[in-house]
């Protein structure tokens, strides 16, 4: 976070690559985040500010959810969210890395089934 | 929607930092996982999602360059076409702890960047398909086949549709003879849930080791 530059920076590089501008972690849509602060730092920029005062520090929402509240498109949400986490002012209730196994895949028909 | 585990059951009043309107996940929630729906334009994506999802659905839009998805499809366009292509996403929380997430995923190959990054980590995809159309989801069948992503597909049984055989469409579709395939009313909750739980029954049952 350092100085009133890095938003239009962030819009530049946005701009720059069409969107395909990398995030300084790999984030998924789905990936959950919360926030950990209750005031935003003096030094955030717009975007960063609007997606700290849209994130709860109970109560998470997905980065897809935060891009579609926040009017990011999700590839400038990741960036703005992946630099978040790194200034440690978001976080990721989520302990380990979600991928397909049986469990999961039986926790999710379980889920499912209790729906219908 | 009505089934939405409500966040105004919840006991604690909302902090100051949570903004109206804004359908937070209950704080038990600590994981997600998702699947995608799939499908050519206007093949009931978005009323699927709507249908299942416990919230309204959110859409959010990505600037897409043409020349920068590198196919060539695009051959004879201006350079540097842009185009937007909008993604819509609903979710169903599936216990205290789990929540799934449903993106709709536009089928056009020359959104392929966004393709990757949506079918990276994804549990599997729901094909739907309009038997009035069924050529237009070659394309999308063969990119689930080279992302590696398990699925099945869904007829969605559009009224005045010539109602085909589902023998018939597994067979236009080339399908392997242990895809599922199941039709579905896209605008009903229960027949969209019940084509979710065939998708991940497959799912299930190919990754249970065979003795
Ligand atoms: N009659 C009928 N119409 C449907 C059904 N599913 C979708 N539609 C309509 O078909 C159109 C395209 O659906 P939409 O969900 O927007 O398709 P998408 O482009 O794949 O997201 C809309 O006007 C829907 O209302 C269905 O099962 N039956
Ligand atoms: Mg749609």
């Amino acid at each position: 976070m350092n100085g009133p530059r890095r938003a239009r920076d962030l819009v530049r590089a946005y701009v720059r690559t069409g969107g395909l501008t990398r995030p300084s972690r790999d984030l998924d849509l789905s990936a959950l985040v919360r926030s950990t602060t209750v005031a935003p730092p003096v030094e955030a920029s717009g975007e960063e500010r609007r997606v700290l005062a849209l994130c709860s520090r109970q109560r998470a929402l997905s980065v897809a959810e935060v891009a579609a509240h926040a009017d990011l498109p999700p590839s400038a949400a990741r960036i703005v969210i992946a630099r978040l986490m790194d200034h440690g002012l978001l976080t990721t209730p989520t302990r380990a890395h979600i991928t397909a196994s049986p469990d999961l895949l039986k926790e999710v028909l379980d889920g499912l089934r209790a729906l219908v | 929607m009505d089934s939405a585990p409500s966040s105004e059951r919840e006991p604690v009043p909302p902090p100051s930092s949570e903004r109206e309107g804004v359908a937070y996940l209950p704080s038990s929630v600590t994981r997600s996982t998702k699947l995608l729906v799939a499908g050519h334009f206007s093949v009931g994506k978005t009323t699927f999602v709507s249908s299942v999802s416990e919230v309204e659905p959110l859409r959010t839009e990505e600037a897409m360059t043409h020349a920068s998805a590198g196919v060539d499809d695009v051959a004879g366009l201006p350079h540097k076409t842009r185009t937007t292509v909008a993604l819509d996403f609903g979710r169903l929380t599936l216990n205290e702890e789990l929540v799934l997430y449903l993106f709709g995923t536009p089928g056009q190959p020359r959104f392929l960047p966004l393709w990757h990054d949506l079918a990276k980590g994804a549990l599997g995809a729901l094909v739907l398909v309009d038997t009035r159309r069924l050529a237009q989801s070659d394309a999308i069948l063969a990119l689930l086949e080279e992302q590696g992503l398990p699925y099945a597909v869904a007829v969605n049984e559009f009224d005045g549709a010539h109602r085909h055989a589902l023998d018939s469409v597994r067979e236009a579709l080339d399908l392997t003879a242990d895809t599922p395939l199941t039709a579905c009313d896209a605008r009903d909750r229960a027949s969209s849930l019940h084509t979710l739980i065939t998708l991940v029954s497959f799912l299930f049952d190919r990754m249970e080791p065979t003795p």
